[in-house]
Order: structure tokens, then sequence, then C-alpha cells
């Protein structure tokens, strides 16, 4: 089975939020909800001044804490390693939202758990993510990391790739790259 | 087995056509006695969320759109969307669409509708503009038009007799632009832009925020600079996202930049870092411009600009030592003051003399391809007996029309009166200047038609509004694209059209048959004349509805080399740094700096630009869009802010200099802005109740924009000259 990651090369991000609307339109999500976002960080006085703008989401992590908190087994580890929701399971106790140190879950309109599934639809006919494919940067970049000829696999390697909160301990699949900040995730 | 053409005609009637897109249904054994499953059907269209025209692939599943992606095979999209081109749906399926035609029952401007039939709207129309033409001539019925749709209109007015249209995307967008680069090499820079970015090793933008100005392919080649490594150069007195990845971010003081422009001219010329071989090669009047701006030198720039000499000397070496790849981006949106056309004839003599015309990482040319027009009738449009008076005064003002001048002569009644407006696929409230003038304007009229999807501002104060459907419902003429290599995209529709709405083909033709003009619409369906374009060009019509967009990549010859030596089409056939055209209509032929007005104290310069999620005020209703951004902000350095006691994201209300008062708006306390500006997002606050989403929300710049300031040469507009102070919100 591969092992799917997103890369997420943080100086190609020019912040035009077509991944967020795209997910969106993808997987249905209810208005007013949103799986993914676009972050800005401003550090500096004027004129002195530093951005960074990048994308957040479910960070699929490999040892999840939504998998933990889950007392019915709805969050689950699918075979291909990331992490999803059984929907027909959810009791929406909303006990993964809170467990999420990356506020990547929120609850729906019809009271179950939702959350940035990898587009796993799309996995199965081969293709990239909806926010992938769309993002005018390039600044998302998806694939297998058993891989070594992998885009994601060389570039983990070429650069010094950092995760969001790393001391949380949850070893994300979520990889960022070319941050401008250190920490700040 | 034949099939005969009824029985053709039986199946295109069950089909809906060829591109539209039907319902196929999966029954297995499996599924019997279960619910189908429809399958996805995938109908390839050209986008109009904006002006770029990309390639769309829409997924239409039980005749509903459900997703739209990037066409892969389209150089405007190559595979991807900006989320406006993703929020199309939201615009297909906004609850406060126009539904049916409406005719206004009340004064002019009051908007009390009557649902009408086209038939009722039309006679109406109709009749109105015969009155006009027997009162005034067929001369006083003006046209303000914006996008596709304005093929059609054109076309009809100038069937009826009047050559009187304006677009505002000469004067009050990029005309400064073109008219620089038609002066300068004898050609416009492009729509979208002929930028060779990817290829860039410096790239400067001046006033262009790439990145919050969503243009597809040229964001995705920004970033493929960034990531290679590009020096990016921004000038901008906000901290845009494009300074986000900038190594130099010069904040200049506003309408300053041509200081900055003829400095950096004049260090590449004394410290000889520009082309020698080219300039001697292909330009005129080298020596012309080094005398010219000698005066100008980096000392002296600091002190108009702000910006530091020794980092105006730093900047000007980098382009001289990276040239001929050296992207000085012409821009777009330039109507800023009064000298608009100077400062961008600034930006390609910077250009010139880095050789980065027609060379890597530059200005591409243009493809090599040329197609012969194919009109929309044969027929010859009748003689205006009366003089055109779109262009106003300025003998640079482009074809495309100036929307002041329409809006003064119907003001001043000089040389004639103008009694009747169309407007199509422009919302004039929100795109012009000065919006008491447009007001008093339409009220000297005795005839204003609205032709468009939504119930914009400029929409509802329309005697007569004729619902146009979207861009997902239909046909519009085929897209020439001049990207690197020649193209051609068609608009078909993906869903019938809902409501009781109609191409904006179908509505000129209509008016025109009832005009006793229908020898000019010699067509049934617009398809009919499409079939006949492609015959006529040699395109196979069937392939190109189902790819979308057909490439000619022989046309591809973008940089110069001993067998593709550019021709510049200007009076000596060589780029014009010194333009003689210029002197002898009565300009400064070479550049010359003008000092323009700066805020007085305790005010600040109202300076305004786009964000990635809208487009102008045509997206602000829009469900999808809306939820991405519900309101402008306006921006205020933290400093200030803290002088006056302001706090992050409360409400204010700005005033400017002739006491208009904003609507309400939340404040932005940021380090990102220079503290004698305030910025904000162009297009909010509409004033339609109709649109229940964007109705007063947040502030709109243009209400602010009273006073402007217009180019000679050109006729352009500038906007950026308008004063405003912070009130608290009460």
């Amino acid at each position: 089975m591969p092992r799917y990651v997103m890369v997420i090369d943080v100086e190609r991000c020019i912040g035009c939020m077509a991944c967020v609307i795209a997910c969106k339109k993808e997987n249905g999500v209810a208005d007013g909800y949103f799986r993914t976002r676009v972050v800005e960080e401003v550090r500096g006085e004027f004129p002195y001044l530093r951005m960074e703008q990048r994308s957040e989401l479910c960070n699929h992590c490999e040892i999840a804490p939504c998998i933990d908190a889950c007392p019915t087994r709805a969050s689950h580890r699918a075979k291909d390693g990331t992490v999803q929701i059984e929907k027909k399971k959810c009791i929406g106790c909303k006990a993964c939202i809170l467990a999420c140190p990356y506020d990547a879950r929120y609850s729906t309109p019809e009271g179950v758990a939702d959350k940035c599934s990898f587009c796993e639809h799309r996995l199965k006919e081969g293709k990239s993510p909806a926010c992938v494919e769309t993002c005018l940067g390039h600044s998302r970049i998806f694939g297998d990391l058993d891989d070594p000829n992998s885009e994601v696999s060389q570039l983990i390697k070429k650069y010094d790739a950092s995760v969001r909160l790393e001391f949380a301990g949850t070893r994300p699949r979520v990889f960022y790259i070319n941050k401008k900040f250190a920490g700040g995730l | 087995m034949s099939i005969t053409r009824r029985d053709f005609l039986k199946i295109a009637a069950v089909t809906g056509g060829v591109a539209v897109a039907g319902t196929p249904v999966v029954k297995s054994v499996l599924a019997l006695g279960k619910k189908p499953v429809s399958l996805p059907q995938y109908v390839p269209t050209t986008c109009e969320m904006c002006f770029w025209r990309c390639g769309v692939i829409a997924k239409v599943v039980d005749g509903k759109v459900v997703k739209l992606d990037g066409n892969p095979i389209h150089p405007n999209s190559r595979g991807k969307l900006c989320a406006r081109g993703h929020g199309g749906i939201g615009l297909l399926y906004d609850p406060d669409r126009l539904k049916t035609p409406l005719i206004n029952t009340g004064s002019r401007g009051e908007g009390k509708f009557k649902k009408v039939s086209w038939d009722e709207a039309l006679g109406y129309v109709a009749d109105k503009m015969e009155k006009i033409k027997e009162k005034y001539g067929a001369e006083s019925i003006a046209l303000l038009t914006h996008g596709t749709i304005s093929t059609y209109f054109i076309h009809l007015l100038q069937a009826f007799g009047s050559p009187n249209f304006a677009f505002p995307s000469f004067a009050l967008c990029r005309g400064a632009r073109d008219t620089a680069f038609e002066i300068t090499f004898g050609e416009a820079v492009g729509n979208p832009e002929r930028v060779d970015i990817q290829n860039s090793k410096v790239i400067v933008l001046i006033g262009s925020h790439l990145g919050e100005n969503a243009h597809n392919s040229q964001c995705q080649e920004f970033a493929e600079a960034v990531g290679k490594g590009a020096i990016v150069i921004v000038v901008d007195p906000r901290f845009s996202t494009a300074a986000g990845k900038a190594k130099y971010w010069l904040p200049i003081k506003p309408a300053t930049d041509l200081a900055l422009l003829l400095s950096w001219i004049n260090v590449i010329i004394n410290e000889g870092l520009y082309d020698k071989e080219y300039v001697a090669k292909y330009t005129v009047g080298f020596n012309e411009v080094a005398s010219a701006v000698k005066e100008y030198t980096p000392e002296w720039a600091e002190k108009e600009t702000d910006i530091p000499a020794s980092l105006i000397i730093e900047t000007a070496r980098l382009m001289g030592k990276n040239k001929p790849s050296v992207l000085i981006h012409p821009g777009r949106h330039t109507a800023w003051y009064s000298d608009n056309v100077q400062r961008q004839r600034a930006v390609a003599i910077l250009t010139a003399l880095l050789g980065a015309y027609g060379r890597p990482g530059g200005i591409y040319l243009n493809p090599k391809k040329k197609l012969e027009p194919v009109f929309l009738s044969d027929k010859d449009y009748p003689d205006h007996q009366k003089p055109e008076i779109h262009k106003g005064n300025y003998p640079f003002a482009g074809e495309e029309g100036l929307t002041h001048a329409i809006v003064k002569t119907t003001l001043t009644e000089q040389p004639y009166p103008i009694k009747g407006w169309f407007t199509t696929g422009i919302n004039i409230i929100k795109a012009m200047p000065n919006q008491r003038d447009t007001l008093k304007a339409i009220q000297k009229l005795e005839l204003l038609v609205a032709v468009d999807m939504m119930p914009y501002d400029g929409v509802i104060l329309a005697d007569v509004v004729l619902p146009e459907c979207t861009y997902l419902e239909r046909h519009d003429d085929l897209f020439t694209v001049k990207e690197r290599a020649f193209g051609i995209s068609i608009r078909q529709p993906v869903v019938q059209p809902m409501y009781d709405t109609k191409p904006g083909w179908w509505i000129a033709k209509e008016l025109g048959k009832r005009l006793g003009l229908e020898d000019h619409f010699p067509w049934n369906t617009f398809e009919d004349f499409l079939k006949m374009k492609c015959e006529t060009w040699g395109i196979d019509y069937s392939e190109l509805t189902k790819k979308g967009y057909i490439s000619f990549p022989e046309s591809e010859k973008p940089y110069i080399s001993a067998d593709n030596e550019p021709k510049f089409k200007t009076p000596s056939g060589k780029i014009e740094l010194y333009s003689k055209e210029l002197k002898d209509k009565g300009f400064d032929p070479v550049p010359k700096y003008t000092r323009h007005e700066q805020p007085p104290e305790g005010w600040f310069r109202l300076i305004y630009g786009r964000s990635p999620v809208h487009t102008f005020s045509r997206t602000t209703n829009n469900p999808s869009l809306w939820e991405l951004m519900e309101e402008n902000t306006a921006w205020v350095n933290a400093k200030v802010a803290k002088r006056k006691g302001l706090k992050n994201g409360e409400y204010i209300v700005l005033i400017n200099q002739d006491g208009v008062k904003s609507n309400k708006v939340r404040i932005k306390i940021t380090e990102r802005i220079r503290p004698d500006c305030i910025y904000l997002v162009h297009g909010f606050s509409s004033t339609s109740k109709l649109l229940r989403k964007a109705y007063l929300r947040g502030a709109d710049d243009q209400q602010l924009i009273t006073r402007y300031d217009i180019d000679p040469i050109a006729g352009t507009v500038g906007m950026r000259v308008n004063f405003v102070k912070i009130a608290k919100e009460v």
C-alpha cells in the first residue's frame, strides 16, 4: 500500500484560496464549513516585514488522537494509511473534534464529524486531491512517500521539512517546506 | 440503418443539442430495483468569472453542475482554476439572479419593477429606440459594455446607426498601458499579457499585486519563477502577497512611481547597463532619452519617492546584470493619475533598454497566426450622420471608447444630446468614478436598458432589465487566444438556461428584428454562426466542442532570433524610445516627471485593489465566494491606528475630501501599509437590495472616488487622487 503524504511548499503559496473552494465543491462541504484554510502570518514592523501564507488541513497523523478519542471507531485508519470517518458509525459526540490539536475537524449541520479525506474517492481513480490539482502555485504536492522517486519523497529529502506542532507527537503526514519562520505552525 | 434528418432532429431534441450534458444512466443487473446511478458528464467551455477566459471542464450530474475544473489543454488555465473559476457554480445557482425581463413602472432609478414577457420588454425597448432616433438621431443612443456580450450589442448599435460605445476596460483600466506600448513597440502587450514570467530572473511589479489579482496562468508562472529563485522587486505602498515573496519591497510614496522609473533609467544608462547591441539595432531615440533622464538621479528620486538612493541603484544594477531576462510587469489597471501614459511609457522604455522585449524572461512576441475576420454579418453599417463622441478629444484614445466621454456628453448635451443608454455586462455605479455624475446623467435619458445576469447597483437603475443567462448556459463568440501559441477556445452551454433568461446574442438579434435590422443577424442560432466561422477558418467544430480548445503549436515563435526578426509597427519601424508621434501632437516625446498632490496632514490617500476571490463588484453576492470574503476591510497602518485609539476589527467610516461618507467598514490594523494610505478591496457595499448577501456589506471605494484626473494623451482616468479621513462608526 502507498503511504500518502502532502508537502506544502510555503514559498509557492500565493494565497489565492482556489484550494479552499475546489475542496468544498469536490466534497459537497456544507455552507459555512471548510475542510482546509489558508493562514497568513506577518512578522516585523513597517517597512521591515516578512510574511508567509500557507494552507492547513487534516494531517492524517500516524498517531492520531481523533482515532483514539472515537468511541465507535467511526474515525479510523484506512488501508492506505489515511485517517477517515465512517459517517454511519458517527454518533456526533464531538470527542474527535476536541482531541484534534490542529482544529481540522468540524461537526456538519447533520451533526456528524467531518474533515479532509485527502479526496479518498479521487485517489481510487488515480487522481490527486482536488486542492492539489487546482493549486495555482503548485504549493501543494501529493504523493507516495514509500516511492523514493515520487516528487514528495524528493522534496522531503531535499528540504528541511517540518510538521505542525511536532511536540504533539502525532507524526503528521502533511509536511511544510520553505517556511520563513521556524515554528509558527 | 440510415438516419434521416428528421430522426436526427428528434435525437437532438431529446439530448438537448450536442454540448449540453444529458443524463446517461447506468442500470446493471445487480442494481435492478435500486435507484439508477447517473454518470457524470464532462463538458468543456470557457470561463467568464473574470476576463482571463480560462478553459473550463464542467462536471454535470443529473443536469446540475457539481464541479468546475481547469481544462488541461487550455493555456490560460493549464488544468487549474482560481477560486472564482470554481465559484462559477455559485453564480449559476445564486437565488438572487435576474429571472425574467423587468420594466420599471416608477420614476427612473426607483426600481419599481413589474415582470414582463420578452416580447413586451423587447417591444418597449425597440419602440423607445425608434422614438429617440426620430427625435435626436441614432447617434443619441450610447452603449457602455464589458465582456463577451459586447460583440453583439456593438454590432446592434452600429447597425442601428450609432458609433458611440465605450468599454470601461480602456479608460478605467488598461488603456494607458496599451497606448504606451502601442506608441513604443507598435503593439499592445496583449490580454493575457505576453509576459514570459516563468523564465524571468528578475520580476519587477509596480503596483501590480499578482496573487491578489488571481490571473490564473500568470499566477502559476509567478509561483514557478519564485520557486526557481527569481528575484522579485515589488513597488507598492502596501505589502502585497507578492511583496511577501520579494527580495526587495519598495514601499513607494504613492503618485511618485514615474520618478522611480526615470531614476532607474538614469542609472541603467549612466552605468552602461543597457543592452547596447539591442538598443542600436532595434530602437530610435536613445540619445534623447539619455539627456532627458540626466536630472533624475537616484538622490533626487529618493526625495520624491521615499526610497533610499542606495536601493534604487542596487535594484537597477540587478536588472542590468540579469538582462534581458527581466520582466518589468506592464501592469493592467493603470488608471492612477493624470500622467498614466507617460508612466507606462517609462515602463516600456526600461523594458527596451534591457533588451527584454522578445527575449526569454521578458515579453514574448505574438504568435505567428492570422485568421481572416468573420463578421456577424456581411451587411455594411449605415454611415452615421453626426460625429462620434465616444473618444472625447484625446488623440490617442483607443477604439474601445471612453466611458467618461459618454457621461460628459450626456450631461452637457454637447455636441448633441445622448438620450438612450444600453449597459451590458457592466455595473455603471461600481465601475465608473464620480457616481453623482453618473446618476445625474441617467436622469437626462429617455431610455436606460441594462442587460446582465444579476441585479447589480447599476442594473436596478434601468427602465428595462433584460436578464442574460450565465456563461454556463450559453454560446458566445469564439475566443482567439494569443498565448505563446495561437489557439481557439469555445464557450458552449453545459446546462440549459434556468428561468426565463436568454443569451446575449439572442437578445441583440431579437431586438434587431424589432428594429428592422434582421439582415444584420443572418443566422438562426449562434451555433450556426460558430459552425460557419469554424468552416471559414478550417477548424473542426465538432473537435472544438469536445476539447474546448484547439491550439496551433506551429505559431509559437516567442523570441527574437535570426529567422524571427520582430517587426515594429511604429512610424519609424523601430522601438520608439523617443516618440515623434507624441511630440507632433503636443506631448513630451520622452516622459517627464510631474509631481502630484499629496494628502494634507490628517488625511490619507485612498488606494484600492483586488482580492483573489472576487471580480470587481460582480461576485460579491455569489454564495460560493461570499463565504470566502463577505465584506472588505479598510487597511490602516498600525502606528496610525494606535495614535487614533482604533481597535482591530471595529467598524469605522471613511469620509473623503468632498464630504462623501462611506458605509461602515471593519478596520484591518496592519504593518502592511504605509502610514499615508488606506486600502480597500474594490467592489463592495452594493446598494442593490436585491443582492441580499452583498447589500451594504463593507465600503465602496468607487463611492469615495468623486474626483478623478484625465490623462490628456489617451483620455485614461486617474482614480488614486482622493483623500479620506477616518471617523468612528456611531
